[in-house]
C-alpha cells in the first residue's frame, strides 16, 4: 500500500473524484466497488489507476451488498454511485444502518443537480435522514480528500456506514489537493468474527438493532456539535450564512463579509451550534442547493433563518443565484445560454435501429444510456424514459392494456449495460407474465457501458482493468429465462434483416429478444486492442512449460 | 493581466474537439507556476457533440470554480457556432479568441487548434514559458507533442499578427 501511495505526488491538481480515490488509497481501503454512473465514475476508475483494488458491479445494489460483506469481514471499503443508484442501492442500505460494520463503509453519493447527465435531480441529503446514516459533504477537492478520510474514521469509530454525498461541481472541478502521509491508524486484517444478534436482521434481532442505530446517532449528533468539520467563519454580525457543499464557494465569493456556518456534517446536523450562530447574527440566511433540507430542520428546532425562494430548488446554485438569494432577489433570471444539444455520434451503430423504429411508427419504451439520444431529432424513437431496467417493464405494463393494434407497436429498448444492471428482472417477468400481443426487447449492444465512457461490465467478460473474466451473455440469459425467439444481429451489416426480423416478431403473439450487437465506434479500437492482449495472455499461460511462471500446469 | 485578483478564462466549443484538454493545460500550466486554481465542467452528456464549456481561473485564491457571467477575462472558442452564445460571460474588457484567429494552412493538423489557441492566450497570461510546454507534455501522447508544440508557436505567431494588424481585443 505504500509504495502505490508514493506514485503520486504529494500535491497535486486533482479533480473531486480523483481527490476520494486517492484518499481511499492513503486510507488503506481493500476494496472499492460500484456502478459507472455520471459524477461518481472517475472515483473507481482514479482508485484503480493509482493501485487500488476497484471492481464493477452489475448494479449499485449488488456493489453495496459486496461492500457490506467486506466491511463485516473487517476492512475498509468505499463504494461508488450517482444520486440514482442510491435508489437501487437502498434496500440493503436502510438495514445496513441496523448492522453496522465492522472495518469502515464509506458509499458516495454523487448527486447532480441541474441535470448534466441524469433523468433527476433528487436530493440525497434526504437518504442520510430516511436511513439514519451520518453524511458529510465535502465542497473542494481537499475536502474531498479530507472528508472521505473522516468518514472512514467515522464510519470505523461508530461501526456505521457513512455516506460522503458529492455533487457534479465537487465531483468533476480540479482544485489543489494535499495529500497526507498515513493519515488513518494502519487497517488490521479482516477476519470473521461471528454476531448473529448484530447482523441476522430477523425482527427479534432488528428491533434491539433499530434502537442501537438512535443511539449510535444521538452520540454523533454530540460529537458533530463540536466536529472541526462545521467550520465557522466569523465576518460581520450583519449577516450569517448558513450553507454546505458547493454553495460554500459561491457564498464566500458573493458575499465575502458575511458571517458563515459551513457545515461539512450534513446529517446528523449540529442544531445547537446552529441555534447559537443564528442567535450571533442579524439576518441568517441558508444557502444551499436543491431541495431546503437545512432550512427544515432549523425551523423544526424552532431556529428562525431565511432560505431561498422556490426557484431557487432548481438547478445548480452559482455565485449570481447567491447573490440574488441574498439580495432577496426573485424576479426572473435571464435564460441559459443556447447550447447545442448532445446526440448520437455519426458513426453510430444505433442510426439503423431508431431508422427503423421511426419509419416503423412503433411505441418505444426506451432506458438509461447513449441510446436514450434516439430520442432527439431526426428520429424522435422514444416514448418513455424513467429508470434504468424500466424499458422491459414499462413496454409490458403498455401491452397489457393497450388495444391490440397499440400494443403490437410496443417495443422496449435497452442497453447491453443496462441490461445486466437490471434490465434481467423485466426478461423473468415477460417470461412470467406475458402480454397476449407477446412482446419484443431490444437489446442495443454495443459492448460497453458508452454513455458513462466506455466502462466494462459483466456482458463484456473483462474486469475494470480490461483483464479477462467471467462473462456473461446477453442472448444466453435471455434463452435461459425461458424466451422462445433470441436473435443476435449485427444492424449495420444488415439494417434490411434487422427490419425484416422485427417486423416479423412484432406480428406474432411470442416473445423476442433481438441482441442488435456492434461495438461502439468510440471502443470498437480500445475493445480490439484488449481482446488480442487478452487472448495473447491466455495463449501463453495455455503453452505447456511456459516461459511466464515455469509451471507445466499453468493454466 | 494583474495577478493580484483571479483571472477567469473560458473555454468553449463542442464535445470532442479538446475543449476540455485545453482548460486541463492551463490549468495545469498555472498550477506548475504556484498559482491557486480550479477547473469546473460538466461531462457526461455533453460529451456527445454537444456544446461544452470549460472554465478555469486562478489567482491568489479562488472560491466558487464557476466563472461568473460577463466576468471572464478571456474567452477561447473552438467552433465557430459556439462564439455568439458564449460572448455574455466576458467582461466589457474581456479578450475573444475564435477560432479563426489561427488559420488552418498554420496547423499540420487541424485537431491542434485548442493548443494553438492556448498558444494565442499565453502570451495575454503572465507564464513561464516552460510551465506551458510541460503542461502540454504532461497532457498529450508523446507522439502528439511534436505537432502541438508547433500549433503552439503558430497560435502565438497568429496572435502577435492580430496585435500588429490592431486587431480588435473586445467584444466583436
Amino acid at each position: 500500500m505504500q509504495t502505490v501511495a508514493t506514485k503520486a505526488p504529494v500535491r497535486g491538481l486533482w479533480s473531486g473524484d480523483e481527490a476520494v480515490a486517492l484518499a481511499a488509497l492513503d486510507g488503506e481501503v481493500a476494496l472499492g466497488t460500484g456502478y459507472p454512473g455520471t459524477p461518481s465514475t472517475e472515483i473507481l476508475e482514479a482508485f484503480s489507476a493509482a493501485g487500488g483494488r476497484a471492481q464493477w458491479a452489475p448494479n449499485e445494489k449488488v456493489a453495496l451488498e459486496v461492500g457490506l460483506g467486506a466491511a463485516y469481514a473487517g476492512a475498509r471499503v468505499l463504494v461508488t454511485m450517482k444520486h440514482v443508484g442510491v435508489n437501487v442501492a437502498a434496500d440493503p442500505l436502510f438495514t445496513a444502518a441496523y448492522t453496522g460494520v465492522d472495518g469502515a463503509l464509506v458509499l458516495v453519493s454523487a448527486d447532480d443537480p441541474g441535470m448534466a447527465s441524469s433523468q433527476n435531480e433528487q436530493d440525497n441529503r434526504r437518504y442520510a435522514v430516511a436511513a439514519g446514516v451520518p453524511m458529510l459533504e465535502p465542497a473542494s477537492s481537499q475536502e474531498a480528500y479530507d472528508f472521505t478520510l473522516a468518514a472512514l474514521e467515522l464510519s470505523g469509530r461508530w461501526r456505521i456506514p457513512v455516506i460522503l454525498r458529492m455533487t457534479t461541481r465537487v465531483c468533476h472541478s480540479k482544485s489543489v489537493v494535499v495529500r497526507r502521509e498515513r493519515p488513518l491508524p494502519p487497517a488490521p486484517p479482516p477476519s470473521f468474527v461471528r454476531d448473529i444478534r448484530g447482523r441476522v436482521m430477523v425482527p427479534g434481532f432488528a428491533r434491539p438493532a433499530h434502537r442501537k442505530l438512535r443511539e449510535k446517532l444521538a452520540q454523533i449528533e454530540a460529537w458533530a456539535e463540536t466536529s472541526p468539520l462545521n467550520r465557522v467563519i466569523r465576518a460581520s454580525p450583519a449577516l450569517g450564512v448558513v450553507t454546505n457543499g458547493i454553495s460554500f464557494q459561491h457564498v464566500r465569493e458573493a458575499a465575502p463579509e458575511a458571517s458563515v456556518l459551513k457545515l461539512g456534517v450534513v446529517y446528523p446536523l449540529p442544531v445547537e451550534a446552529l441555534r447559537r450562530f443564528a442567535a450571533g447574527v442579524e439576518r441568517c440566511v441558508v444557502v444551499e442547493e436543491g431541495d431546503p433540507v437545512i432550512l427544515e430542520a432549523m425551523r423544526a428546532a424552532g431556529i428562525p433563518a431565511e432560505g431561498k425562494t422556490e426557484r431557487f430548488r432548481f438547478g445548480e446554485l452559482s455565485v449570481e443565484r447567491v447573490r440574488r438569494i441574498l439580495a432577496g432577489d426573485d424576479s426572473p433570471e435571464p435564460p441559459p445560454a443556447k447550447a447545442k444539444p448532445p446526440e448520437l455520434c455519426e458513426a453510430c451503430p444505433y442510426h439503423p435501429v431508431y431508422g427503423c423504429l421511426q419509419r416503423m411508427g412503433c411505441i418505444v419504451a426506451g432506458d438509461i444510456g447513449c441510446y436514450t439520444l434516439g430520442v432527439m431529432e431526426p428520429y424522435q424513437a422514444m416514448d418513455t424514459c424513467v429508470a434504468m431496467g424500466a424499458s422491459v417493464g414499462v413496454g409490458l405494463g403498455l401491452r397489457h392494456v393497450l388495444p391490440e393494434e397499440q400494443a403490437r407497436k410496443v417495443v422496449s429498448i435497452i442497453g447491453d449495460s443496462t441490461f445486466i444492471h437490471s434490465g434481467l428482472n423485466g426478461v423473468v417477468e415477460m417470461v412470467y407474465n406475458p402480454p397476449a400481443t407477446g412482446h419484443v426487447l431490444i437489446v442495443l449492444d454495443n459492448g460497453t457501458t458508452a454513455m458513462t465512457g466506455q466502462q466494462e461490465h459483466p456482458g463484456t467478460g473483462r474486469t475494470m482493468e480490461h483483464a479477462a473474466t467471467g462473462h456473461v451473455s446477453i442472448e444466453g440469459m435471455a434463452r435461459a429465462a425461458g424466451i422462445r425467439n433470441v436473435d443476435v444481429v449485427d444492424p449495420v451489416k444488415d439494417p434490411r434483416g434487422f427490419e425484416d426480423l422485427l417486423r416479423k416478431r412484432l406480428a406474432s403473439n411470442d416473445l423476442s429478444v433481438i441482441v442488435a450487437r456492434r461495438p461502439c465506434i468510440l471502443a470498437a479500437a480500445d475493445i480490439r486492442h484488449y481482446e488480442k492482449l487478452n487472448s495473447e495472455k491466455a495463449a501463453l499461460s495455455a503453452a505447456p512449460g511456459c516461459s511466464a511462471c515455469g509451471s507445466p500446469d499453468a493454466v | 493581466m494583474p495577478s493580484s485578483r483571479v483571472v477567469n478564462v473560458v473555454f468553449a466549443g463542442l464535445g470532442g474537439q479538446g475543449v476540455i484538454k485545453a482548460s486541463d493545460v492551463l490549468a495545469d500550466a498555472v498550477f506548475r507556476a504556484g498559482h491557486d486554481v480550479k477547473k469546473a465542467e460538466i461531462h457526461g452528456m455533453s460529451q456527445r457533440g454537444g456544446s461544452v464549456t470549460s472554465d478555469v481561473r486562478f489567482g491568489p485564491e479562488v472560491l466558487s470554480p464557476m466563472i461568473p457571467a460577463g466576468e471572464a477575462d478571456f474567452l477561447v472558442v473552438l467552433a465557430p457556432s459556439q462564439v455568439e452564445n458564449n460572448l455574455h460571460v466576458l467582461r466589457p474588457t474581456g479578450v475573444l479568441f475564435p477560432p479563426d484567429l489561427v488559420p488552418e494552412s498554420a496547423l499540420r493538423n487541424k485537431r491542434s487548434l485548442n493548443v494553438a489557441l492556448l498558444g494565442a492566450l499565453s502570451l495575454h497570461v503572465d507564464l513561464p514559458e516552460e510551465h506551458w510546454r510541460e503542461a502540454i507534455a504532461a497532457s498529450l501522447p508523446e507522439r502528439l507533442l511534436q505537432v502541438n508544440l508547433e500549433a503552439f508557436e503558430a497560435g502565438r505567431a497568429a496572435e502577435r499578427a492580430r496585435a500588429a494588424a490592431g486587431g480588435r481585443h473586445g467584444h466583436p
